[in-house]
């Protein structure tokens, strides 16, 4: 958390996401937050009345932005910048700020005084949404690797060589367990 | 219900606090409060002319109190708050300090700057002897109609803010003298040079706030001219107005009117304005959405 | 050694607290009954009851704050709060309303009290009036005061004092400050928020980053420069011919380096401010604050602090401690 700069998505990763058409990443990443909400029940619970304000997630040094509706089921769906439908708030940052923040290795206050991330529109809405995604404690890694089934350490071993290239967090790095 | 006067929250120059209470004295206010509120610094200033303003406002049958300081903090201020105990007018208590130098069986008021918020707070302070009791300015209409009730089952007369710069917070620090690049302890007295405080505007120039030494105020005046019937009906016994440099003797008199049915709100609100420094009105903590709203815009 | 008393907004911030070494930590139901009424933040019933066994499984306390003002004609739901805090097994309640605090040594003789900071009890006149009223034993105290002065009230009192060290900085005193109220209809007192999200209005403007707060612009940021969250008392305003930061920079509370002095002043516990803070945030100061209080008990030099990328505005202060920020 001391480190001053974040890393960045790499040129090359971005570029090689490009083409990617939005349906699919969309679907890939509802079932995803599908299978995570409800692994942690206690997410949308924490979401209460602004579960149904929708939220636009930018990557900024992605190709396209995501939509997130909490209380509907959720459903992720996947943009060109700038093509995406109104939402309550929008939250924007390089990948790793995003990531990272995610999985515990930056402070989302921190971050915003930094102006690593900017936040626009109610930000009530994506206060909620932070403090819920924070008390979840999730792992990116490990959801992916148990929805890979059998293929499960591959997938662990894949996104760790991820990580390592991209800088990116892409596992859970504080260390309590959740254990209540 | 009828009118009480606040302590004056600024400072001003030993000569015209002599004539603001001569003039308060031929006004048709039941009661007045008066002493040092903000800043302890201040008091020697001035204190000569505490004496004379009880004698007239006494001789004119008006009620006295003094009030002790807003914060509390040193040693000093402490044996003051203590002192004021043994004087034989009511005290208006604006920091629960003063609780602990209060005799058992002495009766005393209770000021804005203390948080009467609901019906157990009212009825722990009736219990310790309050007998008078100004509610936070805060306060929404219908806390303020509960508190009005709970205070006449108790016997405490329930008093609302009725008119003047709102005291928004206090401080351990001056902010006059911050403005002047100056520490609290060498202030060297600035905010005299303020009668009504010193203005504080947004970035784009939008009236906002008012700084009196260590106390921040709306730069708005809060009347409560609109809401005269609601606070009746509610069961309030006073409005309590809190003195202005300028025109203060005919708001109060303006406020007697609107009490004694002679003119509406509107009317009372229009006249106001002239003397009202920055001519900005409130009055959004009663009925509006936001302590800075207007109804009457 | 002192005690440690750190923040946890949610259970898997009060997990990492009492990991990264709290002696204690305090939270609050997720309701206006305590002053960090934030959207997705504090606990349930059953999280508050999970909690506590967790902390004290780990040998760690649990201070509930129920430290906003009751509402008049809602009093039942603070009522509440203080009994199920009971319930779940809280080692002390932090209340501030005289009305809250009868109540509970009323009805709840054996739960420990502490005086909020929202009490704004500021000298020994006031805190022993507290402690003979009600029974209080712990006192937070107001950011108003300097350590000479804290010394000085620890002479004349007979119950404990905890103090701020580290997080966000009110300027003004606590539980007696309405400008929140003034500009948004919402209040610390009242609703447990200050400057709320929901009445917060981010817009990019040619000359940077304009933040409002329920209309009134709280400040303008130019590109590339740190962004304070636009808290009323912080913000930038104008007042005759000057702009600037009438009532405080944007900065936030450091008083590492005071560790010893507050240590010789008598102070009790040492308080981490950041309800509203990660997990992340809170586990990296916790951990700092405790290697800090173990050298300060040991008698060895303090680490330096790490802490400068976490504080608002990267900035941070000693504020009232030193009497020069009066």
């Amino acid at each position: 958390m001391t480190e001053t700069d974040l890393p960045h998505c790499p040129r090359l990763l971005a570029r090689a996401l490009q083409p990617l058409p939005p349906l699919p990443l969309g679907l890939a990443l509802t079932a995803l937050s599908r299978r995570l909400s409800a692994r942690h029940s206690g997410m949308l619970r924490r979401l209460g009345e602004y579960a149904d304000r929708a939220v636009l997630i930018d990557p900024t040094d992605l190709p396209f932005v995501l939509r997130m509706e909490p209380a509907a089921g959720p459903r992720i769906t996947a943009h060109r910048r700038g093509r995406a439908p109104q939402a309550a708030a929008r939250i924007a940052g390089p990948l790793s700020a995003l990531t990272g923040m995610l999985h515990g290795r930056y402070d989302g206050d921190a971050l915003f005084f930094s102006r690593d991330l900017v936040i626009e529109g109610d930000t009530s809405v994506v206060l909620a949404l932070r403090n819920a995604l924070d008390d979840a404690e999730l792992d990116l890694a490990e959801e992916l690797a148990a929805l890979a089934g059998p293929l499960g350490p591959l997938v662990r071993r894949g996104v760790t060589l991820a990580e390592r290239a991209s800088g990116l967090s892409l596992h859970r790095e504080d260390l309590t367990n959740g254990a209540f | 219900m009828d009118l009480t006067i606040g302590p004056n929250q600024f400072f001003w120059p030993a000569e015209t606090v002599r004539g603001f209470y001569r003039d308060l004295a031929l006004t048709p206010a039941a009661r007045v409060v008066l002493g040092e509120l903000v800043c302890s610094k201040r008091l020697p200033f001035w204190e000569g002319e505490i004496p004379g303003a009880i004698e007239a406002l006494q001789a004119a049958g008006k009620e006295v109190a003094l009030t002790t300081l807003a914060l509390i903090t040193l040693r000093r201020e402490r044996k003051l708050t203590a002192d004021l105990m043994d004087l034989g007018l009511p005290v208006e208590v604006n920091d629960l300090t003063a609780l602990r130098h209060l005799t058992d069986d002495q009766p005393f008021w209770v000021g804005p700057l203390v948080n009467v918020y609901n019906e157990g707070t009212l009825r722990w302070l009736a219990q310790r002897g309050a007998v008078r009791v100004c509610l936070p300015p805060e306060l929404p209409l219908e806390s303020v109609a509960t508190l009005a009730r709970t205070g006449a089952n108790l016997g405490v007369a329930v008093e609302v803010w009725g008119h003047g710069r709102l005291p928004l917070a206090l401080s351990g620090r001056c902010y006059h003298a911050r403005l002047h690049d100056r520490a609290k302890d060498s202030c060297q007295f600035v905010c005299e040079e303020d009668p009504d405080g010193r203005d504080v505007e947004t970035l784009d120039g939008q009236p906002f706030l008012a700084v009196n030494g260590i106390q921040t105020l709306s730069q708005s005046t809060a009347t409560a001219a609109h809401q005269v019937e609601a606070l009746h009906e509610a069961g309030v016994s006073a409005l309590r107005l809190s003195p202005q440099s300028r025109g203060f003797a005919e708001t109060v008199a303006l406020y007697h009117q609107r009490l004694t049915g002679g003119i509406a709100g509107n009317r009372l609100a229009e006249s106001l304005r002239p003397w009202v420094p920055g001519g900005a009105l409130s009055d959004g903590f009663l009925t509006g959405p936001a302590g800075a709203a207007w109804s009457g815009a | 050694m002192m005690e440690l008393v750190c923040p946890a907004g949610t259970p898997a911030a009060l997990r990492a607290a009492v990991e990264a070494g709290a002696h204690a930590i305090y939270c609050g139901f997720a309701d206006e009954t305590n002053a960090r009424n934030f959207p997705g933040l504090n606990f349930s019933r059953e999280e508050m009851a999970d909690a506590v066994a967790h902390a004290h499984a780990r040998g760690a306390k649990v201070l509930v704050a129920i430290n906003t003002f009751p509402r008049a004609g809602g009093e039942a739901m603070w009522h509440r709060a203080v009994a199920d805090a009971e319930t779940a097994g809280a080692d002390a309640v932090i209340l501030a309303d005289p009305g809250l605090l009868a109540h509970a040594a009323e009805h709840h003789p054996k739960l420990r009290l502490h005086l909020s900071v929202q009490a704004a009890a500021a000298n020994p006149d006031a805190i022993n009036f507290y402690a003979e009223a009600f029974g209080v034993r712990r006192v937070v105290l107001p950011r108003v005061l300097t350590v000479a002065e804290i010394t000085a009230i620890n002479r004349e009192i007979d119950v404990e004092t905890e103090v701020f060290v580290f997080g966000g900085l009110c300027v003004m005193a606590e539980g007696r400050c309405s400008l929140s109220s003034y500009a948004t209809g919402r209040s610390p007192n009242m609703n447990g928020v200050c400057s709320p999200a929901s009445h917060v209005v981010y817009s990019e403007e040619p000359d940077g980053l304009r933040a409002a707060l329920g209309g009134f612009t709280i400040h303008r940021t130019p590109p590339g420069r740190p962004a304070p969250y636009p808290t009323l008392c912080k913000g930038c305003f104008t007042s005759g011919e000057q702009t600037g930061h009438v009532f405080e920079d944007p900065v936030s509370l450091d008083a590492t380096q005071l560790i010893p002095a507050l240590a010789r002043a008598g102070v009790s516990a040492l308080k981490i401010e950041g309800r509203q803070r990660s997990r992340a945030y809170v586990a990296e100061v916790v951990r700092a604050f405790r290697a800090a209080v173990e050298a300060e008990a040991a008698g060895l030099p303090l680490p330096v602090s790490l802490l400068a990328r976490l504080t608002e505005g990267q900035a941070a202060t000693t504020g009232a401690y030193a009497k020069t920020w009066r």
